[in-house]
């Protein structure tokens, strides 16, 4: 069986996305600049495509900006803040310590630059708490920045209470939505966000491109100078194909959203309470309030590079924070994040459901994945040294 | 293009000299577990020959593939001779190794060399 289980990954390419591209990457190539029809198609194409997406996250077409994806996003909604803010005198920012690294290290540069950072404890459970929001902000605060979801873990902010905090106060709140944009419901102005980013990559639609949704009266900064694409607020000739299948594939999402949804969290639990009968094993992250299709845990004893190459062998794509898997050092900052011990970070595995995910599927993850920490188990001096009690369980 | 050569894979699925000496003649072990490997080597010397040797690993694949390699590099060899073991060797009897994994193959032989430490203090 193959089980494809990396979701918060990238998503396949939704059917409907790509019949909705292909135009635009055979015969209607026009650049949207030109001002013949078949340039002007191409204009249309992408201004129907702001529609759809606006209407979907219940904003106003002229409120979103198109990017590169989901980093970019990022990058210039913060870069946005922060340079509204130095104008005018305020150099405080607000995060917390489990963002993406598209929000981290731009952070770093930003405190290169003069600004100082402030991250929120995200606890054991991968939570903020809003009083800790509030008791956070200062007289010089000029932006708070609080992912919707987080990518690893899968734990769902309590968004629109944030917002309301940061709204009163009068402090710009972005949020880095591009875990939750076409899994969960989105209403950019109930959840009292100024900034929110988005890839399209992350719902079925292609990798490439992605939105930033600016408040009307957000003056966006551009990152990249050039022509006066997106009403100069981003210069470079619009991915046309990339815009267009992210459209499609969100408006694809919608409708279906809410029943996918239930479905899926029913999956996840089921694989959570399967992965739960493995002995000295932990979820990761609140078990509710939690993305529908993520499932996270550490195992003690075992390493996650080789759970994967395991996995893999049995036709299961996963994830792992474990710092083999990325070249690191470190594992995984968000497991940190939450509390976890180094050792215990470097045993971690991410499953991550889509909504075509079957019930035979997870049943198949649930015992390959007894079967395969058994086996590392079986041979890892870290496991016996606790089961003979030489080391005390943490798990 | 796979992460791995088909060698590594192969020690990795299949790694040989798993497990552990109970009466073993000397035993080291290297690596943490905050880093994520650690690796534990058991001999079992005759008259300065390793007659046997096992290992119990906690790594990542690479990591596997090396101590498994690495037991099958000083099996059978006198003490002398598995004492000049390199970790450059451990690497290219996998058919090489990704540049930010060559570290494995170095725990590997400093795992053999402190079992052989070990075996060396017991003697005395
Ligand atoms: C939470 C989060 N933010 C940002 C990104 C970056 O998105 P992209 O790959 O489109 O740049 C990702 C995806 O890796 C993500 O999961």
């Amino acid at each position: 069986m193959n089980v494809y289980a990396d979701n918060a990954a990238t998503t396949r390419l939704s059917p409907v996305a790509l019949r909705a591209m292909l135009p635009y990457l055979e015969n209607q190539y026009g650049n949207p600049s030109s001002l013949y029809s078949l340039g002007q198609r191409a204009k249309e194409a992408v201004e129907t495509a702001r529609e759809e997406i606006a209407a979907a996250i219940h904003a106003a077409p002229r409120e979103l900006t198109f990017t590169s994806g989901g980093s970019e996003a990022d990058n210039q909604a913060l870069r946005t803040a922060a340079a509204l803010g130095k104008k005018a005198g305020k150099t405080h920012i607000v995060s917390t310590a489990f963002e993406h690294h598209a929000v981290l290290h731009t952070l770093k540069a930003l405190e290169r630059e003069g600004f100082s950072v402030t991250l929120l404890d995200v606890h054991s459970d991968g939570l903020v708490r809003p009083d800790e929001l509030a008791a956070a902000l200062r007289d010089e605060s000029c932006l708070v920045s609080i992912m919707y979801a987080n990518n690893e873990i899968g734990t769902v902010q309590p968004i629109a209470e944030l917002g309301a905090i940061c709204r009163e106060r009068g402090v710009l709140f972005h949020t880095d939505a591009v875990q939750a944009v076409g899994h969960l419901p989105i209403d950019a102005e109930a959840a009292n966000v100024d900034l929110l980013s988005a890839s399209a990559h992350k719902f079925h639609g292609p990798k490439g491109a992605g939105f930033l949704y600016a408040r009307r009266g957000v003056r966006l900064q551009s990152l990249i100078e050039g022509g006066a694409q997106e009403r100069g607020k981003r210069a470079g000739t619009e991915n046309v194909a990339g815009i267009v299948g992210m459209a499609a594939a969100l408006s694809e999402r919608i409708p279906r959203m809410e029943q996918d949804a239930a479905r899926v969290s029913a999956l996840r639990d089921r694989l959570i309470a399967g992965l739960s009968e493995i002995p000295h094993a932990a979820l990761n992250g609140d078990a509710a309030r939690r993305l529908p299709g993520n499932v996270s845990f550490c195992f003690e004893g075992i390493e996650g590079e080789s759970l994967l190459l395991l996995l893999d062998d049995r036709g299961i794509c996963a994830s792992s924070g474990s710092a083999c898997t990325s070249g690191a050092l470190d594992p995984s900052h968000v497991l940190l994040a939450i509390g976890r011990s180094h050792d215990v970070a470097h045993g971690s595995l991410r499953l991550t459901l889509g909504e075509d995910a079957t019930e035979a599927e997870v049943d198949y993850i649930i015992q390959n994945v007894k079967e395969v920490v058994e086996r590392l188990r079986g041979f890892s001096p870290v496991w016996r040294d606790l089961v003979s009690g030489k080391t005390p369980h943490i798990l | 293009m796979a992460l791995y050569s088909e060698k590594v894979m192969d020690h990795f699925r299949n790694p040989r000299n798993v497990g552990v000496i109970e009466d073993a003649d000397g035993v080291g072990t290297v690596g943490n577990a905050k880093c994520g490997d650690i690796m534990k080597m058991y001999l079992k010397i005759e008259n300065d020959v390793i007659v046997d040797v096992k290992f119990e690993t906690f790594g990542c694949g690479s990591a596997i593939a090396s101590s498994s390699m690495a037991t099958e590099l000083i099996k059978g060899k006198p003490v002398s001779e598995a004492l000049q073991l390199t970790n450059k060797a451990v690497a290219e009897a996998l058919d090489g190794l990704p540049d930010y994994k060559m570290h494995c193959s170095v725990l590997a032989e400093e795992a053999i060399k402190a079992a052989l430490e070990d075996y060396n203090h017991r003697k005395k």
